[in-house]
């Protein structure tokens, strides 16, 4: 199914993000990060390195964590993305949220959206993470203020919080 | 300076078929791309020739781990999250299972493939020592049909390979064959996820009556090409593991890679870790032999 008329020309696609179907022409190999920042407005996810080092640009999609600077957006056809800006259920901000908060997780918050969306896919997976698991799951994202000991604390503390609500 | 996406073309054809036949047309001008983890570093440098790119990720002919009887088959686009998390990968394969949890971090494996890994074919690449060391079998495909290989010879030189410019890697095959074998590996970088290795080992063993009846050693990071260490694996089989074996492993070992300084390392401590890992793996497979 090789589509000759999606030859260096935007396509229409369609994928769904934090919850709300979106529909955009776009150049194929576009950035994900980009189409997520320039056309639908979705700042949250940064762009640092932008060659898949530093984490800062995380989201996820169809479950799993990726960079979204890696990602050409035609493969992100019809998934299910979730960004920082999904994580709050309006201003409820989730556990992992009020944890960075309560543990001075962010500093300049560049890493910040990456390292929770990075904490909360590793929770979903390791609901009781030791001190291993979170700098495993973590490795992928840099930060260059807070030295990760809150961070690792913050997410440490949201998943006792999850285990006892 | 950064790429523009509209100097690209990108299509995502839904069979391996479709693929197969697109590179068939135009031999060597569409470059595949599964996660985009080497590809799209390379993109966003502006430093990708291809113009035209094929999309490979999730077709599921190329995204499923087959258990066969005598051996398992492991599609080219599984990731390295598919190899960790895989039962039979990690408790027959465990070499590739830790390589594949070394590789980068979790975002990494999670679109990092094993196909992606072969045919980059970086001598630094994790995985790739392990599928040495398990007897690795490469599956081709083009419109010409399939061909098998032994992944040993796949690599010929820095960045070169056996694979034609209208085919694709469509499966790795492991024989299964070596479930009571010592397994031992270790990485040896500036940080564990995200840093690139300095040197790193893949090797089984098996010890019989206090001698090395088998050992099978890779390395990588220490040649233009993921290395098999034949002459010492030759030079220690039916010895016992004592100071002067290992100084003999040592010896073959260090004239067997071909170490080279770059940003990560430099010729005089890759052989000297090289040496040190050798030697580590034969001192553990002798204890191993010794508890067994």
């Amino acid at each position: 199914m090789t589509d000759s008329v999606e030859n260096r020309s935007p396509v229409e696609l369609s994928f769904t993000v934090n919850g709300e179907r979106k529909t955009m022409r776009v150049y194929p190999m576009e950035r994900l990060l980009d189409t997520l920042r320039h056309h639908l407005g979705l700042t949250g996810a940064k762009e640092g390195c932008g060659e898949g080092e530093c984490g800062s640009c995380s989201v996820l999609m169809n479950g799993a964590l990726v960079n979204s600077c890696l990602i050409p957006v035609l493969q992100a056809r019809d998934a299910n993305i979730v960004t920082i800006e999904g994580l709050a259920a309006g201003t409820q901000l989730s556990a992992l949220q009020e944890a960075f908060l309560d543990f001075g997780g962010a500093q300049c918050g560049i890493c910040t959206p990456g390292m929770i969306l990075a904490a909360s896919h590793l929770l979903d997976r390791k609901p009781e993470p030791t001190i291993e698991d979170i700098r495993e799951g973590l490795s992928g994202n840099l930060c260059r203020c807070t030295g990760y000991i809150q961070i690792f604390e913050a997410v440490a503390e949201a998943a006792r919080r999850r285990a006892t609500t | 300076m950064r790429s523009d996406p509209a100097d690209y073309q990108l299509v995502a054809p839904a069979s391996l078929r479709a693929v197969v036949s697109l590179l068939a047309e135009e031999p060597g001008a569409w470059l595949p791309i599964a996660g985009g983890t080497d590809v799209m570093v390379q993109y966003a440098a502006g430093k990708l020739s291809a113009r035209k790119l094929v999309s490979i990720w999730n077709l599921p002919e190329l995204r499923r781990i087959e258990v066969l009887s005598d051996e398992i088959r492991i599609g080219a686009a599984c990731t390295y999250t598919d190899l960790r998390e895989h039962e039979v990968v990690k408790l027959e394969f465990p070499l590739l299972a830790s390589a594949a949890g070394w590789t980068g971090g979790i975002a990494n494996q999670n679109r990092g493939t094993l196909g992606g890994n072969i045919v980059n074919a970086s001598p630094a690449a994790d995985s790739l020592p392990a599928l040495l060391a398990y007897e690795a079998e490469l599956i081709l495909v083009s419109v010409r049909g399939e061909r098998r290989l032994p992944y040993l010879d796949f690599h010929t030189g820095y960045k070169k390979t056996k694979l034609a410019a209208d085919e694709l890697v469509q499966a790795v095959c492991l024989p299964r064959r070596f479930l009571g074998y010592f397994s031992y590996t270790r990485k040896v970088g500036a940080r564990n996820a995200q840093a690139i290795s300095k040197a790193c080992i893949a090797a089984l063993g098996r010890m019989s009556g206090g001698v090395v009846q088998e050992a099978r050693i890779a390395l990588g990071s220490v040649a233009p090409v993921p290395l098999r260490l034949a002459e010492t694996e030759r030079a220690v089989k039916g010895k016992s593991v004592d100071p002067s074996i290992l100084a003999v492993a040592r010896k073959t070992a260090a004239a067997e890679i071909r170490p080279i300084d770059d940003i990560r390392s430099t010729v005089r401590y890759r052989s000297s870790v090289a040496g040190n890992l050798v030697a580590e793996f034969l001192e553990k497979l002798s204890i191993s032999g010794a508890k067994a």
